[in-house]
């Protein structure tokens, strides 16, 4: 479908909401198949929060959008090339380590994302902004926590852990892309600088690494394109069954 | 019945609004969880309640509001509208010095410090069985959104912990 020319405040605004939404879907997935009880509940935990950011962001946006859209239709009943969320969360979840070093590096990366949003002109995205970022700082400390344990423990756990880190590293220029969306949404206070968090956070990453004893990789391959509704393979699945059930009954409550 | 005047009213509905309880913590009020921020009554008896959501995904929140519209209707307030507000931020310091006893006495740990003074180490967590602080974190997520599971390495029971945030 050829959409027309969106509003930037909302696009902006899917973006966050979508990759919080996407990344909370993935999380749930494993539901009843975690190695330990403990980690069944953080990570239901970790992904009910990311939910429920999402569905404050998006009803935000359909509200911006004005057309009549809330959380629910834009969460159910967009296809795939009308979702913005960043390659990197929409990633499978492998093993365990796969999926604790997706979350260390988009916790970090949100930490940050939330810190300077609080600043911003919309008051209700500030507003989220503030509430959200205290729940990704208590998620990165246990995604952290992990990358310590794993990087630095035993030979499986580490090799595991830099194989993750490997096939995970060409999503990660995407974070700080920035394009007219962003440049505008700066202009008019709402948005923020991703690109100068880069620094912040690759000391952040860096720092973890090396007392992980992992190696910062170096893989010579980055692909993006999330914001112009490019994603990668994977997405399309997880949507099929996140969206299955609204689509063949719409209007359906319970 | 003499008209009530309005702040006899809302004191009316405070009191009343003590019987919705948090649905995971049934041992308290939202008054103690101070996710009640305010309650307002207009001339014609609307009233208007106004809470604050603790964690975003916390599905708790749905059934505080449901709650709040039956319990009131069922006192004769017909015209109710719950609103959630997000600033200021719920923290566990809001948290009343009835509801932190409460919590000790359901066998929850109340938070421990300030939510703005959290430097990332385990705060000091006393047991709540035998008050020991020789305790550790066993994990930073517990049955619901606002625990972590700790145990004590006095009594050896493991016990929640209401997260400092
Ligand atoms: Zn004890």
């Amino acid at each position: 479908m050829n959409r027309p020319e969106t509003d930037p405040h909302f696009e902006y605004l899917l973006r966050l909401g979508d990759s919080s939404l996407i990344l909370g879907q993935r999380l749930a997935e494993w539901c009843g198949k975690a190695p330990i009880l403990e980690e069944e509940l953080a990570l239901m935990n970790i992904g009910l929060d990311l939910i429920g950011q999402a569905r404050l962001l998006l009803s935000h946006a359909g509200q911006v959008e004005g057309r009549g859209r809330d959380e629910d239709r834009l969460a159910f009943f967009r296809d795939v090339q009308e979702w913005r969320n960043l390659l990197l969360v929409e990633q499978e979840n492998g093993d365990f380590a796969k999926t604790m070093a997706r979350q260390f590096l988009f916790d970090t990366f949100q930490g940050l994302q939330y810190r300077e949003l609080a600043a911003s002109a919309d008051s209700t995205l500030a507003e989220i902004a503030v509430k959200s970022l205290k729940e990704a700082e208590y998620h990165q400390r246990h995604s952290r926590n992990w990358m310590l344990r794993m990087g630095d423990g035993t030979e499986e756990s580490h090799t595991r852990l830099q194989k993750a880190l490997d096939e995970l590293w060409g999503y990660v220029p995407e974070l700080f892309e920035m394009d007219e969306v962003d440049q505008a949404m700066i202009a008019a206070g709402i948005g923020i600088d991703t690109n100068a968090l880069r620094a912040e956070w690759d000391s952040r990453v860096r720092e973890v690494l090396s007392e992980a004893t992992l190696t910062v990789p170096d893989v010579g391959w980055a692909v993006s394109g999330s914001r112009k509704g490019q994603h990668t393979e994977h997405l399309g699945y997880l949507l099929a069954e996140m969206q299955f059930l609204p689509r063949a009954y719409p209007d359906a409550r319970w | 019945m003499a008209p009530l005047s309005q702040a006899t009213e809302q004191e009316r509905i405070r009191e009343i609004l003590t019987m919705v309880k948090d649905p995971e913590i049934p041992v308290l009020s939202i008054q103690d969880m101070g996710i009640l921020q305010s309650v307002q009554v207009t001339a014609g008896n609307a009233v208007q309640v106004s809470i604050i959501p603790t964690y975003s995904g916390c599905p708790a929140m749905d059934v505080i509001r449901e709650e709040i519209k039956t319990v009131l209707l069922l006192h004769g307030y017909g015209d109710v509208c719950v609103k959630t507000i997000l600033s200021p931020a719920w923290s566990s310091d809001l948290i009343t010095a009835h509801g932190r006893r409460k919590l000790q006495e359901f066998g929850i740990a109340p938070p421990a410090g300030k939510s703005s003074d959290q430097t990332g180490e385990g705060p000091d967590v006393a047991c709540p069985y035998c008050q020991s602080t020789d305790t550790r974190l066993v994990s930073q997520f517990g049955s619901t959104a606002c625990k972590a599971l700790y145990k004590c390495n006095n009594c050896l029971e493991p016990f929640d912990y209401f997260k400092c945030v």
